[in-house]
């Protein structure tokens, strides 16, 4: 029911004022003399070579997009799980059809060699 | 408390799923096959692929059969699985034999145009075989949320198919520009559904159907119901490719590869036919008045746009692809016809008829292009097909017979498509939609006869010659043969065709003139 | 009562998000603003009763399609979009478009005649009911969604993959 998520919205109402409140209390108070070495970024006491936004390599983007989708792969598990009971063999059943289909892509992935590094 | 396992998952269930279980076996086998081929096996995949399909077609024929004794046993139209959501009528079953078939010829397009391209890979034949699971759920299913989830399925896979060229420019921007489009179609169609699952408070099509049917008796003109209605038409229409929704298609259809492209233009087409006819004859059957006027405008617009841009076009595959959206306008004048509250069934048996023939007659012209695909010829322009008479003159007879089809020549397949929406049009007295459609056919002859006039009265460009690869050359024979039979010989085809929509119960096709 | 301001709450930050969205020029401020969205949005299923839903959306769009977006942007190294006649043109004829679709879509909305009200949270929110509905009454939907996901997952693969 909605009513059991009341205080996540008191929370969220909250943090909206105290967020902005504290920013602003922190910039009135603190002293305020930035210099060029101090806006610099820290990397761990080396001087930055280049932009921070350099170009990364695809291989980011597949690893990124494998991950969601087997995170919602995962999301179906979710009502499976909470109904285990209640679906008993059947339900097993159900799900290991599920995760067969999606095993043989897990499995087809990995020969692929799409989750190598290389 | 458990619940038993019969349930949910009867007999009946396993029997109308087993065409769908049966190609995603074949599919996930081809992936796994693939990983252990060698390099120069991989043709190989294609004969899995082919193979499930077979298994697929008698998985349908046993549906077929257990329907017919379901009938005969006067059970006819329960023949209904997993609670109602998909029923395996005659009308899906036609339309499975359909996608099978496409699937079957375009596979057969494909191996070698895949070497050719550098591109043979397992994925290519298990897409294939997804995708066709995603059209017969489209074709038989009865819930809107079976009908989404296939036409996703479907559509995902098409997305990928055709940006499977990954060293060719036109295929990527293909990919995207479709996937894009593709995407934006499917959520205003998920938005109309939902207006309508608000309207009804269910996902069953009849069920939708019958709130429909009495909440139009109280409020005729409820604003909901034509902005839903809106909504779903527009989705529909972009994935048939109509005008003012058919942008996507050109490009699309000139990047994919080229045996793709062939699928694209029937099979994906008669999925999206499938779909667009099992939701405006069974669940939007009450709202026909209003849609009526909106379907023959988007028909004489598609009419002609199609047939006036492809008028000037050089490519091939962008010739074709006007083509068919012309074609797509001649079907929805099937959906035109009959009177204000029912679609005539003349019209729609015509939309049956054009489907099967366009299936053949337009792989078979597609078949014939990716021939041209040579090593270093990308082929797809008019003038790669300049001279095809003295170079290959089997091809250039057969791919006359296609364009000879496709314009509607008697005794040709395409003939008794036209034929069939023309008598729908005259029948229900649409006689200057009628006109307008003989006028464009005629029209349609010119480009088509320029592909012709290019084989026959030019001279080639280059000299390097044209061979037939096995896989292509049963193509071209399968869908020659169609072509010819279909038109010489069209009874048992018209009456599959009648068969399909035929329902022993009258109120089972909904909104059909008898 | 509270109820309903609350969700009018989101829903107002939700459209200004949406609004900042395409606004910005720069693309890591468009994604930002796209967490605003997902997150009210969430917050709005939530108040509607669809606990399960709510969650998936934070966890599934606000979080992991995030991720994917600010890589992408991070792939194309994208930098502040330029502006070019046409986009003039997009915002002359698409801002008066705009403004007259959501007008007919709300009048519409509005001057709905729907049969009984359904009272909030009575539908299957929860992941107990959503899993009553998945695993028995969807059951062939559920099932074509694997292979849905192993056609996702294949596409990412087969359009990405590189030269061998």
């Amino acid at each position: 029911m909605p009513a059991n998520y009341v205080p996540i919205f008191i929370f969220i109402a909250i943090i909206a004022v105290a967020l902005p409140v504290t920013l602003l209390a922190a910039k009135l108070i603190r002293p305020d003399n930035p210099q060029k070495t101090k806006a610099m970024p820290y990397e761990c006491g080396v001087d930055p070579i280049g932009d921070a936004r350099a170009r990364y390599t695809v291989r980011f983007y597949i690893i990124a997009i494998l991950f969601v989708v087997f995170d919602v792969e995962t999301i179906f598990l979710f009502p499976w799980a909470v109904q285990y009971k209640a679906l008993g063999l059947f339900g097993l059943a159900e799900m290991l059809v599920f995760l067969a289909i999606l095993i043989v892509g897990y499995v087809w992935v990995w020969k692929k060699g799409a989750l190598e590094w290389i | 408390m458990a619940m038993p396992l019969h349930q949910f998952f009867t007999s009946t269930d396993y029997l109308l799923s087993l065409p769908m279980i049966m190609l995603a076996l074949f599919g996930m086998g081809v992936l796994i096959i693939d990983l252990l081929l060698p390099p120069e096996w991989k043709r190989a995949n294609a004969w899995t692929a082919l193979v499930g399909l077979v298994f697929s077609a008698i998985a349908v024929y046993k549906v077929q059969i257990a329907d017919r004794i379901a009938e005969a046993h006067g059970q006819a139209g329960s023949f209904v699985g997993f609670g109602g959501s998909l029923v395996a009528d005659r009308f899906a079953i036609y339309f499975y034999y359909l996608f099978l078939a496409g699937a079957a010829i375009a596979i057969l397009m494909s191996v070698k145009y895949l070497e050719i391209e550098r591109e043979q890979h397992g994925e290519f034949y298990a897409l294939v075989l997804f995708s066709v699971i995603g059209m017969m759920c489209m074709a038989s299913g009865y819930d809107i949320v079976l009908l989404f989830v296939g036409l996703e399925l479907m559509a995902l896979s098409t997305y990928v198919l055709v940006g499977f060229l990954r060293r060719d420019q036109r295929s990527n921007e293909a990919a995207l520009k479709y996937l894009l489009l593709g995407a934006f179609s499917s959520g205003i169609f998920a938005y109309g559904l939902s207006l309508f699952y608000g309207l009804a408070g269910s996902t069953n099509l009849g069920q939708i159907a019958l709130t429909l049917e009495q909440h139009f008796l109280a409020n005729p003109k409820d604003p909901v119901a034509i902005l839903a209605l809106l909504t779903t038409a527009t989705g529909l229409l972009f994935k048939i490719a109509a005008v003012p929704f058919h942008q996507w298609a050109p490009d699309a259809y000139e990047g994919a590869p080229t045996s793709i492209t062939g699928y694209m233009s029937v099979a994906v087409k008669a999925a999206g036919w499938a779909l667009l006819l099992r939701i405006f004859l069974y669940m939007l059957y009450p709202l026909r008045p209003i849609y009526l006027p909106m379907i023959i405008f988007v028909s004489l617009a598609t009419l002609t746009a199609g047939n006036l841009a492809a008028l000037t076009q050089s490519n091939l595959k962008r010739l074709l692809a006007y083509s068919s959206i012309a074609h797509v306008g001649y079907m929805l004048l099937g959906l035109v016809a009959g009177n204000t509250n029912n679609a005539s069934s003349t019209g729609i048996k015509g939309i049956m008829v054009y489907l099967l023939v366009y299936t053949f007659m337009n792989l078979g012209a597609f078949a014939v292009i990716t021939s041209l695909r040579r090593r270093d010829i990308i082929g797809d322009e008019i003038d790669d097909i300049a001279g095809l008479m003295f170079k290959a003159p089997t091809e250039a007879i057969l791919m006359l017979v296609f364009l000879l089809s496709l314009a509607g020549i008697p005794p040709l397949a395409g003939f008794w498509g036209k034929y069939f929406i023309f008598l729908s049009l005259i029948e229900s007295g649409h006689y200057a939609l009628a006109t307008v459609a003989v006028l464009y056919a005629v029209l349609g002859l010119y480009y088509y006869m320029r592909i012709a006039n290019a084989m026959f009265m030019r001279r080639a460009e280059t000299a390097e010659p044209v061979s037939l690869s096995p896989g292509l050359r049963l193509a071209l024979a399968i869908t020659a043969l169609g072509t010819v039979i279909i038109g010489i010989f069209p009874e048992v085809f018209l009456r599959a065709a009648a068969w399909s929509l035929s329902v022993p119960q009258a109120s089972a096709v909904a909104g059909l003139l008898k | 009562m509270l109820h309903l301001a609350l969700f009018l709450i989101f829903g107002v930050i939700a459209v200004v998000g949406a609004i900042n969205l395409i606004a910005q020029t720069h693309p890591i401020n468009s994604a930002l603003s796209l967490v605003v969205v997902m997150g009210s949005l969430a917050a709005e299923y939530l108040l509607l009763g669809a606990e399960f839903l709510g969650a998936i959306q934070v966890i599934v769009y606000a979080g992991a399609i995030m991720v994917l977006f600010v890589f992408t942007i991070m792939l194309l190294n994208a930098g502040a979009e330029e502006q070019t006649r046409g986009s003039k043109v997009a915002i002359i004829i698409g801002i008066p478009g705009m403004v007259i679709g959501s007008v007919a879509v709300a009048w519409a909305l509005i001057r709905a005649h729907t049969g009984a009200e359904v009272p909030v949270g009575s539908l299957y929110g929860s992941a107990q009911g959503i899993g009553h509905l998945l695993f028995r009454d969807f059951l062939l939907p559920f099932e074509i969604t694997s292979v849905l996901i192993l056609i996702a997952i294949m596409g990412a693969v087969v359009l990405a993959r590189r030269e061998s």
